[in-house]
């Protein structure tokens, strides 16, 4: 098995481990597994482009996406004085089934596209696919709104898996500016996470309803 | 066009904006917000300068391939939007921040405390947002327009989190996730479009604009489709199209009024403009039939949804965010009909921000005053502040297209190309719900405006301050101006927009 497909499937594991964790805890630290493993991508996908770049990209991923986030959020639920449960608006064992369920759609949808030149794994576009839809369906399907923040990353992984294996040559600028973005943005979303537990004592997004017509 | 003037526009509210953070005193603050915005005019109408004094269409004007910041005609005119308003908003914030200076605030809803985010958090995130929205005007890259439109989102939140009570806190939490979600859809619209684009001996060309335009015709067609379905959903979200528009009535009716201004005036444009690039792409590829069925679709649902919502109304400030909704329905729609309504497009994109900020700041000095946003406890406008009265009716009958104001033109424009394209059904469907949102307007404009104000309002209350009446009052009368006499350059800037968005 090449070094590429076991690091994706080790990226599916992670999303469904995180269909079915119940402690936002665990589901942190999942989350950092997965970007470990994205870091990975690079170097196993890497045909094209300078060396050093492909390292250096890498390495900021890994930093970012495996050390910094996991780091933020978990800052964010120390400070937030909150239940450390995910609460689940559908259960975990029906979550489950629904990951499953959107694996094998995003193979049937795959199968059906034809890429303008040979992946590096027949396995990247059904994974990135799955990977996108399986972090939508976190973000609507938990309350919590840390839970809704790690879903958010679990999407941005699943583009981010389409965009290294298939569109290798964006900028190495670009590729900076992307997850510069990103990690502001888990920034700013810890910082309102933090105010909503103070506000509301308690950071589950269904309370947030006073406003609508 | 290049050299240092489009970094010059985005550095410099950039680094005002970190400066702003670090002052500690409010008066050097507020004059540099000013200063920045002044600045940044400059720089804008010297491009202007260099567009008048050079013939359209010469090599002189053409964004050269490999640039990352450059000023084209598309970005030049969202540019001027938004210099024009952030100068107006600019001056209205110096005011507004004055008047909310004391430390405890009470909610006008709820009656309880709250207290404001510091002024250095505020004044240092509207510049940064003015640097990232300058960004994505000029940008030239697919990957960079992206960059930029997320850091406007990030800059923003916290401007609507401006009053810390948990209603502003909500919208604020929607605002961000619903965003950064729709925009991550834009970014895999950037992955396929680099997929389309990519040759098939494994070389990838750029995401560069002018050298995916230029070599369009090699694009994958079904991948160019599918990266234009993510573009538009994804910028569509942060533009306020529905059915993604959700976050749209929260954001700007708990935001303060002036940010609201800047938001539905500026920022919606912004998004608008991640749509037009790949629109423009795909007018290149001979794909534009494709985008425009789309476009046409978003539009007209956008403008039935605010309609519905604009009819029955209670919060005039809501109505004001469900307008916007509307105008991005008409934006859309109007690119979608090709011809003539490109241009018409174009220049509602002008008027409709203008008009749009001009209310928003008017909604500001009502709300301040009457401390309420509920319109059944709003009436004497005109008798207790005259000169706002005046320019919220002023500002109702632009919003809603009447003569001789600039969105008459640009709408009638609009409803000129459906019929000249054809598509009568589309034309009567738009007439019928412009007709609906006048009336739905009407309802809730005209009462606030006349009768007499509750008593114990009347009294002692001092003159309307010049800070608050002035930025409004020139946003209203630049689009009767628009209205009035289109100059030379405005409309071949607008011909030139328009004839790269495919229409004429």
């Amino acid at each position: 098995m090449h070094l590429i497909d076991l690091t994706l499937v080790l990226i599916m594991l992670a999303n469904l481990a995180l269909l079915g964790s119940s402690r936002l805890a665990a589901c942190i630290q999942l989350s950092a597994a997965q970007g470990i493993l994205l870091s990975l991508l690079p170097l196993a996908a890497g045909e094209h482009g300078s060396k050093a770049g492909i390292l250096l990209l890498a390495f900021t991923v890994f930093v970012l996406k495996g050390l910094v986030f996991p780091a933020l959020l978990a800052r964010t639920l120390r400070m937030a004085h909150v239940r450390h449960e995910v609460v689940p608006i559908i259960g975990y064992a029906a979550s489950l089934t629904t990951g499953v369920v959107i694996l094998c759609l995003s193979f049937w949808f795959a199968s059906r596209l034809t890429l303008p030149h040979p992946a590096a794994s027949p396995l990247v576009l059904p994974w990135a696919l799955a990977t996108t839809l399986i972090g939508l369906f976190l973000i609507v399907s938990r309350k919590t709104a840390l839970m809704q923040v790690i879903g958010y990353l679990v999407l941005e992984n699943g583009i981010y898996i389409f965009g290294i294996t298939l569109a290798q040559d964006e900028p190495f600028l670009v590729e900076m500016g992307i997850l510069l973005d990103v990690f502001v943005a888990v920034f700013i979303m810890g910082i309102a996470i933090f105010h909503i537990s103070r506000e509301f004592d308690h950071i589950e997004v269904d309370q947030l309803t006073s406003l609508k017509d | 066009m290049i050299g240092p003037m489009g970094p010059a526009l985005i550095l410099t509210p950039l680094v005002a904006g970190l400066l702003a953070f670090w002052l500690r005193a409010d008066g050097p603050r507020r004059g540099l917000l000013v200063l920045t915005a002044l600045a940044h005019t400059a720089l804008t109408i010297n491009a202007w300068r260099v567009w008048s004094e050079t013939d359209v269409g010469s090599s002189a004007l053409v964004v050269p391939v490999g640039a990352w910041v450059a000023i084209d005609a598309t970005g030049l005119l969202f540019l001027t939007t938004i210099s024009a308003l952030f100068l107006g908003c600019a001056i209205y914030g110096v005011g507004y921040l004055g008047r909310e200076k004391n430390h405890m605030h009470i909610d006008y809803q709820e009656h309880l405390f709250f207290s404001n985010e510091p002024e250095a958090v505020f004044t240092g995130c509207m510049l940064l947002f003015l640097s990232s929205m300058t960004l994505v005007c000029t940008a030239q890259h697919f990957g960079l327009l992206w960059v930029g439109v997320e850091a406007t989102t990030l800059a923003s939140a916290p401007l609507i989190y401006f009053h810390r009570q948990h209603r502003s806190l909500e919208a604020t939490w929607k605002y961000l996730l619903i965003c950064s979600v729709g925009i991550a859809l834009a970014l895999l619209g950037n992955f396929l479009l680099a997929v389309a684009a990519s040759k098939h001996e494994g070389v990838i060309s750029s995401l560069f604009t002018p050298d995916l335009i230029q070599h369009a015709t090699q694009l994958h067609a079904p991948w160019l489709k599918a990266a234009f379905l993510f573009f538009l959903v994804g910028y569509g979200t942060k533009m306020g199209l529905a059915p993604m528009h959700t976050w749209l009535p929260d954001a700007h009716s708990e935001s303060p009024s002036v940010v609201s201004a800047l938001l539905s005036g500026a920022l919606l444009n912004c998004a608008f403009l991640g749509i037009l690039r790949a629109h423009q792409v795909c007018v290149a590829a001979g794909a534009v039939e494709f985008s425009q069925e789309l476009l046409r679709g978003f539009g007209l649902l956008s403008m039935a949804i605010a309609a519905v919502f604009i009819l029955g109304q209670v919060d005039f400030k809501r109505m004001l965010a469900y307008s916007s909704v509307e105008h991005m329905g008409i934006l859309a729609l109007g690119v979608g009909l090709g011809g003539a309504g490109a241009f018409g497009a174009g220049l509602h994109a002008i008027n409709h921000s203008l008009t749009k900020a001009c209310l928003f700041l008017v909604a500001g000095n009502i709300l301040a005053a009457y401390e309420t946003k509920a319109v059944k406890d709003i009436s004497g406008v005109r008798r207790l502040l005259p000169l706002s009265g005046i320019l919220w009716i002023g500002g109702f009958l632009s919003i809603t297209g009447s003569p001789p104001f600039g969105t008459f033109l640009s709408e009638f424009t609009i409803l000129k190309a459906a019929l000249d394209g054809d598509h009568t059904y589309v034309a009567v469907a738009y007439l019928s719900v412009l007709a609906l949102i006048f009336i739905g307007m009407a309802a809730i404009v005209l009462p606030m405006v006349q009768g007499e104000p509750q008593a114990g309002l009347s009294k002692n209350r001092p003159r309307e301050a010049l800070w608050s009446t002035m930025p409004p009052a020139v946003l209203c009368l630049l689009v009767l101006a628009v209205g009035a006499y289109l100059p030379p350059t405005m409309n071949a800037v607008l011909h030139e927009v328009a004839v790269t968005l495919g229409g004429n």
